[in-house]
């Protein structure tokens, strides 16, 4: 059993496989099911990504109306052809907008690995998807190595926004996102785990602070950030690019980071953007003004 | 090690918008139903921390009550469950309390009908995972996530011994156990998890061990 990125990076070259192969394997010995049912979970929990994604593309909005339709927007902009930042970025932002619309909207999503940053890793692997062709397997690994990375996170440091702030839930989805993009794109393990390393370094820091403690402001557009985030940073280590941090260190720093955040940037909506005077004016219109406290 | 399994990570399947406080909160509410085994006429449901300041927000609320209605997470029905526990003659208390507690995200859950009640104290840590910490004053580490057994018994010796014994002349597993008391020879509590469900036969037969005081479970 891995209970770190070394561990994990050593299983794959000792035993020659590959990210998602060690996560399966280990999935089978430690629940002692399988492989046929640990497979088909996972590719149930595509099949709900990728429903959470064309209903969001049809444009959805959250009942305080706070989001909604972006994705929609984005989508309409690509196909005009003159993007900055390029079709597969575009499309793949698009995509976690999309899935952290439906969530907003109460809409049935796979948290991967919390809701409210549930869009990074489908909106990297539905836009990498339209570039790579992948078969339907590559796609349920894509998860997996994912899965693989965010098991890390979670039992070294913390995946949940009231925990550990946004960096310990965008942060982790993007770079969960990144060494997934890096496994599909021929990448090897190594280069799975710089990937992830670099998109969290640059999300270390990042506060949890959703306006009127909902789901939706700044989450939305974090996710677009972190899917983004997770498709540059792949590029990078697939360029041969390295983190002077070692993986294991840099969730190490996003651990101490979190400690030491105070309770206003973890999710109780009392700091940064939900502290502003137009965050506190909607959360006002929102709830009436009882909920968020001075 | 807290997580134990990539479906921790990546899932669960679940209605929006948080997996902490919706999703989490609907996990501890359907604890206590299980706990309670039946479902009650009254819920009293105490907000802390994190979710104090956000549960309108998040849907906590909701999501408790959904849970106590024996919902699942991806349940599309959540977002009314207050409405149809209303319908259902469901007396329901909500409440914050501004107090330190050691997880951000904690709830505590009175709950009953007009003869027996239930108490507990969850947590949701993250990803959808809960804890139940604390069941009618004790203390305990429960996922919710397992099949497990919560035995109330007499602190005497022989009394988890006979336990063990009828679980294993089932040849069932016990993944993770533990036991709490109030005092030295009073009332304890036995948590067993377990990789199965166990059949009502058993159940008669732990409740009709020696020093078993009460049974109640949690079906996976």
């Amino acid at each position: 059993m891995f209970r770190t990125v070394a561990d994990l990076i050593a299983i794959t070259e000792n035993e020659n496989i590959s990210i998602s192969e060690a996560m399966i394997r280990q999935e089978i010995d430690i629940h002692d099911k399988p492989r046929e049912e640990i497979i088909k979970q996972m590719d149930q929990n595509l099949s709900v990504m990728e429903k959470a994604v064309e209903d969001g593309l049809k444009g959805v909005q959250s009942q305080s109306g706070l989001v909604g339709g972006d994705a929609l927007l984005l989508q309409r902009y690509i196909k005009k052809g003159n993007s900055l930042s390029g079709e597969l970025v575009l499309d793949a932002v698009s995509k976690a907008v999309a899935t952290n619309e439906v969530n907003a909207a109460m809409g049935v999503i796979c948290a991967t690995p919390t809701a409210g940053s549930a869009g990074c890793v489908p909106g990297a692997l539905f836009a990498v998807k339209e570039r790579l062709n992948p078969t339907r397997q590559q796609m349920v690994n894509f998860l997996f190595t994912s899965g693989a990375f965010g098991f890390v996170v979670a039992n070294n440091a913390f995946i949940s926004g009231a925990a550990g702030g946004c960096q310990a839930e965008v942060g982790s989805a993007a770079a969960m996102a990144s060494a997934a993009v890096v496994e599909m794109a021929g990448g090897t393990p190594k280069q799975s785990a710089e990937a992830f390393a670099i998109t969290l370094k640059n999300m270390l820091g990042l506060v949890c602070d959703p306006v009127a403690g909902l789901v939706e402001v700044p989450c939305v557009k974090r996710n677009a950030a972190g899917a983004s985030n997770a498709i540059v940073s792949a590029d990078m280590a697939l360029a041969g690019i390295t983190s002077k941090i070692p993986c294991d260190e840099v969730i190490g720093a996003m651990y101490r980071v979190g400690r030491q955040m105070p309770s206003a940037l973890r999710e109780t909506a009392e700091g940064g953007l939900a502290a502003t005077p137009t965050g506190r004016a909607l959360a006002a219109k929102i709830h009436g003004n009882n909920v968020v406290k001075e | 090690m807290k997580y134990k399994s990539v479906f921790d990570i990546i899932g669960p399947v679940m209605v929006g918008p948080s997996s902490s406080h919706t999703a989490g909160a609907a996990r501890i509410g359907r604890a206590a139903r299980n706990l309670f085994g039946k479902e009650p006429t009254w819920a009293e449901i105490i907000f802390y921390g994190s979710f104090a300041k956000t549960y309108q927000g998040h849907g906590t609320d909701v999501a408790i009550v959904a849970g106590i209605l024996d919902f699942d997470t991806a349940n599309e029905n959540i977002r009314h469950s207050i409405e149809i526990a209303t319908e259902k003659g469901i007396k329901l208390l909500f409440s914050e309390e501004d107090v330190a507690v050691d997880h951000p995200n904690t709830v505590r859950i009175k709950m009953g009908n007009e003869t027996e009640s239930i108490e507990l104290v969850g947590i949701s840590i993250g990803g959808g995972k809960v804890e139940i910490t604390e069941l009618n004053g004790f203390d305990l580490h429960l996922s919710g996530n397992h099949p497990a057994i919560l035995i109330m018994h007499n602190d005497r010796f022989g009394a988890i011994a006979s336990v063990t014994q009828i679980l294993a002349k089932h040849e069932i597993n016990i993944g993770r156990m533990e036991v709490s008391r109030k005092d030295i020879g009073k009332e304890a509590l036995m948590v067993i998890e377990l990789d199965q469900n166990i059949e009502r036969s058993i159940e008669n037969e732990l409740a009709a061990a020696k020093h078993i005081l009460h049974i109640s479970k949690i079906v996976d």
